[in-house]
């Protein structure tokens, strides 16, 4: 522990700050009692799909098309999932299924 | 009292099995957290005052270096507000979806991370359901993973030696899955059309460390001047 005891509550206390506050201000700043602005409405109608496109790419950003294995695992994993998620529908085997296929991947072949 | 308590329970019976994979994925990641903290120094005691307090999964993982160099809280409270600026997306998403569920949105707000925004904003409860509960169930139930990891990791530390490489996917995987579910509906498509190519432009232009919150400006940009398209 590099830290003193004190010192690593304020780093915690310092983090957890930040955090509350990304996480209060939409709702501090459009309160339910105000009727936010078209705009506002507009986003949390759109935003969901595009965070959700953020969060797929943010994944896979460490991810290196020029070196070992290229993506290969990610990208066959990722495959997976989307055709028997089209095929059943079922949410838990398109996830369980994908991530077996992606263990065994970089274990047994990458 | 009695139709309350069944409410409760068939809520939280209909919400968890959309957790499992953030149960998968928290227990890994968790306990990887715990024995991280644990190799420099810090114990349990310490991951999971940061895992309940903060929860916040990448901030953490992030707030490790905080720890390990020069006291410099300022530092890390801007750091934070860096690293968690997405939160501040996922809130406008949600500000009609929290709305009139009473003193429990303080809750839902102060858990909301990605996992639980992505579950809650893509799957609707089944009909008489308590969309409260559900949300609440959600919420709870992946705070309670992540804290318990920690715990985990924190207490046995290198004992566990199963082999869990790439067993962290399943978080992708809940991501990918997720998106599928949102592209179902056609008026979702242009959105994340936008998500993905946005953040994949500013991940070649900015690099992968610092990408998040350009990829959320240029989607801020391109939505607002496609608004018009998507409104007619």
């Amino acid at each position: 522990m590099p830290l003193t005891g004190i010192q690593t509550l304020i780093i915690i206390l310092a983090v957890t700050a930040g955090t509350v506050i990304t996480r209060f201000l939409p709702f501090i700043l459009f309160p339910e009692t105000n009727r936010p602005h078209r705009f506002i409405t507009y986003l949390g109608k759109t935003l969901p799909a595009a965070m959700m496109g953020l969060l797929v790419v943010y994944c896979l950003k460490d991810i290196s098309p020029a070196a070992a294995p290229y993506g290969i695992p990610e990208f066959v994993a990722i495959a997976v999932i989307l055709i028997l998620h089209k095929w059943k529908g079922n949410t838990l085997l398109s996830i369980g299924s994908g991530t077996v296929v992606y263990m065994f991947l970089v274990q047994k072949v990458f | 009292m009695r139709t309350n308590k069944r409410e409760i329970k068939n809520a939280f019976l209909s919400a968890f099995p959309h957790t499992l994979p953030v149960l998968t994925g928290f227990s890994v990641l968790g306990i990887a957290y715990g024995v991280l903290m644990q190799t420099k120094g810090y114990g349990a005691g310490w991951s999971v005052l940061f895992s309940a307090a903060a929860f916040c999964g990448s901030m953490q993982f992030a707030a490790i270096t905080l720890l390990t160099t020069v006291f410099n809280p300022i530092q890390a409270f801007i750091m934070s507000i860096l690293v968690n600026a997405r939160h501040i997306f996922y809130g406008i998403s949600m500000l009609d979806k929290y709305k009139g569920l009473g003193k429990i949105k303080y809750f839902l707000i102060y858990t909301l991370c990605d996992e639980t925004f992505s579950i809650t904003c893509s799957v609707e409860p089944p009909d008489g359901i308590s969309r409260k509960y559900f949300c609440f169930f959600i919420s709870l139930l992946d705070y309670i993973y992540w804290v318990a990891g920690t715990f985990i990791g924190g207490v046995l530390g290198e004992i566990i030696t199963f082999n869990t490489k790439g067993l962290d996917f399943v978080l992708t995987a809940l991501f990918v899955v997720l998106f599928a579910e949102q592209i179902k509906q056609k008026e979702n498509r242009w959105p994340a059309f936008i998500g993905i190519a946005g953040t994949v432009v500013s991940l070649l232009i900015f690099g992968r460390d610092n990408m998040v919150i350009p990829a959320m400006i240029i989607i801020m940009i391109v939505l607002a001047g496609s608004r018009r398209k998507l409104c007619r």
